[in-house]
């Protein structure tokens, strides 16, 4: 038995934890449990990677299969990591075609949460470029998914959260790349509608995100600093420049839970104005910065969950049908900025269709935002679900611990086929995590 | 664009052997040369598990040479065979094959005992003697034995084990001082706890264990130098030394 939580360390729960250590054995654990969801490095937030009877363990299968540099193809087992996958391939000149905002996340993980990126606008989400899947069913079968093949299963598969069954390998597309820099530029945005411009006018660039200080009132609501980006060549990396700069591994970390009282409102609005006006002198600049630090920018302090102190914290990702965004964007952050709730890291950026069934992402602007467990913050979130879900907007799963099955419901239409096909797969009941429980998915 | 693909800095052509290609150092060590452009082979008795492992190596460094061969370690008479089965003879080979047993099922079922005596001991002993004469004909080669700090003296706890690893150890210690004279190298490694699939779900002290991962870089180190006797964690030394050089009246007495 174990305490097991998401990456925001609520909610906890005390439950078995089985260890796979090979596709066969992952796939006999599948077919052995009842109540079992497959768990990679636990980097979702909320409750998606706690099985509600078993969980399964899939960090080791961590091997890689083979990689074709003529279709840019990596094949590999479901657990290995995305920084494994950084370390071995950048350095031959491959970046994955997606990554998330953290590389410790496994392959697995990545497909079932259907992962985005900032370049999601232009290249989709990571299911997007899975060539095929091999997939072990509770009734003992392993199933090839792929666009042409079992295509149903696939693509409730892809952003399916484990769900569809237990997923052992997959096959994915890198792309090449010149090094290991980013080109990025940054822009002020006074307040949100100048921001949001700014993400539309930066659509053209490979990847473009906005950082919001979502404690500016008035006149300032919605200031944000855009920030785009483009692979750098070789040729516009000044000698003395590394072509590709050393993975990260984390060293820096926060040992211990911080107090809560160490990120409070004032703390982080004066965190907020700082950063803000330093990113606000150098709008319009270009500034060449590792790859790590602009995909990754909090991996570099392992544990940073742990400055949320002992409760946790939830992270809330909404996106909201462009017609309506900028209207309920403006709701939220006033609901925040008059409540005095900042958020440590709060991202604002434009998305497009995922690839699969239960995607979140959709066409739209998202907002995500992380906050400090107390009731009175859920409650300040069930009336932004509110908001989000009368605009036909949805709240992402990987990084959800609280919705309703309400909001639910409203913001995937395809939740009803997804049932169906997790009743025709016999995985209804033998495949469940506390947040298809919660959720009655 | 033209030295977009620039590989890592390669050593040509150099051959490693890893014998326990399954286990978790095994793999460790193999990665590790690989990632130095070493050609691999891993010698198994679970083909499919090492095949699993040497597509890995394969897929991570992109390297020319990674094979897999089936090996029994108890089957002796094989070994000649197995070495030819190689093709190219390696310039390095690391035997990491072990079998940690049940202590006291050993003291009552002699098959079982005899089961971690011939793979600790005979099997290692009498491969690594096969690889040293081809070692001795070519006149190079290095052999890196993993033995254990459990040889260092016979505990109650595992001394089957133990008593298996004493041997081997001192078969290292024989064949090193037999080509002492010579390009042909013996290191002895003791990496002390580790983190692996043998001792998974053991509650092992953190200063104590080391990684898979640190014990194979410290086996890459030897590639240049002249280390005969390798502890991975240098307090293993100073444990061992304690409880070497206390009197048996004494020891004897001790829960160890």
């Amino acid at each position: 038995m174990k305490d097991l939580s998401g990456w925001g360390r609520y909610p906890r729960q005390i439950g078995a934890l089985t260890t796979a250590t090979s596709p066969d054995t992952a796939q006999t654990a599948t077919t052995r449990g009842a109540g079992l969801i497959a768990r990679g490095l636990g980097r979702s937030y909320g409750d998606a990677a706690i099985g509600r009877e078993t969980t399964l363990s899939m960090t080791g299968l961590n091997r890689m299969q083979s990689f074709d540099p003529e279709t840019c193809l990596l094949t590999t087992e479901a657990g290995v990591s995305l920084a494994e996958i950084i370390a071995c391939f950048l350095p031959r000149g491959y970046f994955p075609t997606v990554v998330p905002g953290t590389k410790f996340v496994t392959v697995g993980g990545m497909i079932a949460s259907d992962v985005h990126g900032k370049n999601q606008h232009n290249d989709g989400t990571f299911g997007h470029h899975v060539a095929w899947l091999t997939l072990a069913l509770p009734n003992g079968q392993i199933l090839r998914c792929a666009p042409e093949e079992n295509a149903e299963l696939f693509h409730a598969t892809i952003g399916g959260m484990g769900l569809t069954g237990t997923i052992l390998t997959a096959a994915f597309r890198l792309k090449p790349v010149e090094s290991g820099w980013i080109r990025q530029t940054t822009h002020a945005a006074k307040n949100l509608a100048e921001a949001i411009a700014l993400l539309r006018q930066t659509e053209r660039a490979t990847y473009t995100v906005a950082w919001i200080d979502v404690l500016a009132r008035g006149a300032s609501l919605g200031r944000s600093l855009i920030l785009a980006g483009e692979h750098a060549k070789q040729d516009d990396l000044p000698g003395g420049y590394r072509q590709f700069p050393p993975v990260s591994a984390g060293r820096l970390g926060v040992p211990i839970e911080l107090p809560g009282w160490v990120l409070n409102t004032a703390s982080v609005s004066a965190f907020n104005a700082l950063y803000y006006r330093r990113g606000a002198q150098k709008s319009g600049q270009t500034t060449l910065v590792p790859f790590d630090s602009y995909f990754f920018p909090l991996d570099g302090i392992s544990n940073w969950n742990r400055i949320y102190g002992v409760r946790g914290f939830v992270q809330h990702q909404c996106v909201v049908p462009n017609e309506n965004a900028e209207e309920v964007m403006t709701a939220i952050l006033d609901i925040l900025s008059s409540r005095g709730e900042g958020s440590f890291l709060a991202v604002l950026k434009c998305l497009g269709p995922g690839a699969g069934l239960m995607s979140f992402p959709r066409d739209g602007l998202t907002l995500a935002l992380d906050l400090p467990v107390s009731e009175k913050r859920l409650a300040l979130l069930a009336e932004i679900d509110v908001l989000v879900a009368k605009a036909g907007g949805r709240i992402y799963l990987a990084k959800d611990a609280c919705q309703s099955r309400a909001t639910l419901n409203a913001g995937y239409p395809n939740a009803a086929v997804f049932r169906q096909i997790r009743r025709e797969m016999g995985c209804a009941d033998l495949m469940a995590s506390k947040l298809s429980e919660r959720l009655d998915l | 664009m033209s030295n977009m693909h620039k590989p890592a800095p390669r050593v040509a052509g150099k051959r490693l052997l890893v014998v326990g290609g399954t286990s978790d150092i095994g793999r460790a060590v193999a990665d590790a040369y690989a990632a130095k452009g070493w050609g691999i082979d891993l010698a198994a008795r679970d083909v499919r598990g090492a095949a699993r492992n040497a597509g890995d190596i394969q897929t991570r460094h992109g390297i020319d040479h990674v094979a897999v061969h089936p090996i029994d370690i108890l089957d002796t008479g094989s070994f000649e065979a197995f070495i030819d089965g190689l093709g190219d003879l390696p310039d390095t080979v690391v035997c990491v094959v072990g079998m940690l047993g049940d202590q006291p099922r050993a003291q009552t079922d002699p098959d079982h005992a005899t089961a971690i005596m011939r793979t600790n001991f005979e099997g290692p002993a009498l491969l690594l003697e096969a690889l040293a004469g081809r070692f001795a004909a070519r006149g190079r080669g290095l052999i890196v034995g993993i033995s254990s700090v459990a040889g260092d003296r016979g505990r109650a706890s595992n001394y089957v084990y133990g008593a298996s690893k004493a041997g081997f150890s001192a078969y290292l210690s024989g064949l090193r001082n037999r080509f002492g004279q010579t390009n042909i190298r013996i290191v002895t490694v003791k990496p002390g706890f580790v983190r692996t699939s043998m001792t998974e779900g053991m509650d092992l002290p953190g200063v104590l264990t080391a990684t898979p991962e640190a014990v194979a870089q410290r086996i890459l180190a030897l590639e240049a130098g002249q280390t005969n006797v390798v502890y991975v964690l240098r307090a293993w030394r100073l444990i061992m030394g304690i409880i070497r050089s206390l009197p048996e009246p004494i020891f004897k007495r001790l829960k160890l």
